[in-house]
């Protein structure tokens, strides 16, 4: 029940987009994938999900060497996979029940209206949306709601794996945290083995067991938040001094809640000390 | 120097225009390929098939009829003005059936087809594409061959022959109404002329054509919106690529039938 990349390089013509990248997660575990906008942090999320395909290397999800998987045997692994897409991608001739019931994997659940119909309402309760939604267009609701549906619709499958594509980006802070927070609460209440791509240090640090860190096309650091903090590699140090409130707490003024340091009963929810 | 450099630039041009059509080839079998699996998957793209051949086939009844409707007027008053005096009356019924029945009915529909219906296909399926709701369906397990373009393509295979059809009985009803009021073409002299001329291939050469120019008008946008890429331009690219291609096919492939159905008749 696990993800696993080996040495998975990637090009675009003459760009070299991951170059050997190594990356693990474990079953049940939360790993941010990390790094600046244009680095090839989906490229690597569209691998596992076997979207795209790797030049070299191999991935494997669930024991499965995805890129050597069949028609049939990719649309089943797909169903055990929930994706977020960045904007939502969510089928604007439909309205959002119908984006929602479409992620519904199973043909014969699907087509079991009185299930589908309990289920979307618990896709849109877990993620904090009001039934009334379910009529609308996407066209007709906001962007942060859009990822929220976006969100149930991923879930709405029951999957064992979780990935998401810049859940956060383009969102107000307000927002950001929303989606932060029901990204923890999802994996208390269902403990799925998610990866988040992101370029938002703070709200990583807030979801994930373990950071990675894409840059250069490689695989720069990988470790709990105070490892990634802790480290000497002057690319990561760059990376999190463009964060302001990182330099904080690299200063010491703040520290910053973790679910590690939740785990040990060091921390409440919410942060900064 | 110069001329070393333009043979090398033509050479790459040639190059990559070459890999390029190798490329669309390849992917243009397999998506065939993939539309013939799918046909297994009938839960699928028959609930979808109707609601497209719906569409299709009523969002394009009016603007069909408008224009065969013009199409049977004009060759009607063109009869009149041409053979007026020359050649008995009745051959203005038989022009107007054989134009409309061979030519002007299953073309005129299958170019306006390619049009609205190709620009239509190629639109939508290219913004679904850059807005990743092609790569959301696929990640979910589901086929896009099944969901999106099988049911398209169907839709207008079963829609555009039944439009022809009926751009063909319209453009004659039309013309035989033009032709009786500018002509004083009688009913019996254009019967006449309709039967004299008439041979029952023609109307399975009017059916045939349809066929093939239904699969072009909704296979090529298809390909092509399928495929689509670079956001907001590539889909008006590709929109254009689409009504530009599925057209000439449309004209390419009338003259490919006539020489083999109607060529081979003495």
């Amino acid at each position: 029940m696990s993800i696993e990349l080996k040495q998975v390089s990637k090009r675009f013509v003459d760009n070299v987009v991951l170059d050997g990248v190594d990356f693990y997660v474990a079953e049940g575990e939360t790993v941010a994938l990390l790094g600046p906008s244009g680095v090839g942090k989906s490229v690597l999320l569209k691998h596992i999900i076997g979207l795209i395909k790797p030049d070299s290397g191999e991935v494997w999800v669930d024991g499965q060497l995805v890129p050597m998987l069949g028609r049939k045997e990719l649309a089943a692994l797909r169903s055990r996979i929930g994706y977020v897409f960045q904007n939502g991608a969510l089928f604007d001739s439909m309205d959002v029940f119908e984006n929602i019931r479409l992620g519904i994997t199973d043909e014969k659940l699907y087509g079991d209206k009185e299930y589908c119909i309990e289920r979307v309402r618990e896709c849109l309760r877990l993620v904090n949306l009001s039934e009334d939604v379910g009529r609308k267009y996407p066209s007709e609701i906001s962007g942060g709601m859009r990822k929220r549906v976006g969100i149930a619709r991923a879930i709405a499958g029951k999957p064992v794996y979780l990935l998401y594509d810049e859940p956060t980006s383009g969102l107000d802070p307000v927002n950001a945290d929303v989606i932060d927070s029901l990204i923890e609460r999802l994996q208390q209440e269902i403990g799925v083995t998610s990866v988040v791509v992101t370029h938002d240090v703070r709200g990583s640090f807030r979801v994930a067991d373990r950071i990675a860190l894409l840059a250069q096309a490689k695989i720069r650091a990988v470790g709990t938040a105070e490892e990634i903090i802790a480290s000497k590699d002057p690319v990561v140090q760059q990376f999190l001094e463009r964060d302001l409130e990182m330099a904080v707490i690299q200063a010491g003024r703040l520290t910053f809640d973790t679910p590690a340091r939740r785990r040990s009963g060091e921390f409440g929810v919410g942060g900064a000390g | 120097m110069r001329p070393f450099t333009a043979a090398l630039d033509l050479r790459r041009y040639v190059g990559r225009w070459s890999l390029r059509s190798a490329s669309h080839a390849g992917r243009f079998f397999f998506m065939l390929l993939d539309l013939g699996r799918g046909i297994a998957e009938w839960r699928v793209w028959v609930p979808r098939t109707i609601d497209q051949t719906m569409s299709v086939g009523y969002g394009s009844l009016f603007i069909v009829l408008l224009v065969s409707g013009f199409a049977g007027a004009v060759t009607s008053l063109q009869a009149g003005y041409q053979f007026t005096g020359q050649l008995p009356l009745y051959v203005a019924g038989g022009i107007i059936v054989e134009s409309m029945i061979l030519e002007l009915g299953p073309v005129l529909t299958g170019l306006i087809l390619a049009g609205r219906i190709g620009a239509r296909y190629a639109a939508e399926l290219g913004s679904m594409r850059v807005t990743e709701q092609i790569d959301a369906l696929e990640s979910l397990g589901r086929s896009p061959v099944t969901h999106l373009l099988l049911p398209r393509i169907l839709a207008g295979v079963i829609a555009i022959p039944v439009l022809v059809v009926m751009a063909n009985a319209f453009g004659i009803g039309v013309g035989y109404i033009t032709a009786q009021s500018s002509l004083g073409l009688t009913y019996a002299d254009f019967e006449f002329g309709a039967r004299y001329f008439f041979r029952p291939l023609d109307l399975w050469y009017s059916l045939a054509k349809s066929y093939a120019f239904a699969a072009a008008v909704t296979i090529i946008p298809c390909y092509i919106g399928f495929n689509t890429q670079q956001g907001a331009e590539g889909v008006g690219r590709a929109t254009t690529q689409a009504v530009v291609a599925s057209s000439v096919t449309v004209l390419m492939l009338d003259t490919i039938l006539t020489k083999l159905i109607l060529g081979t008749v003495k």
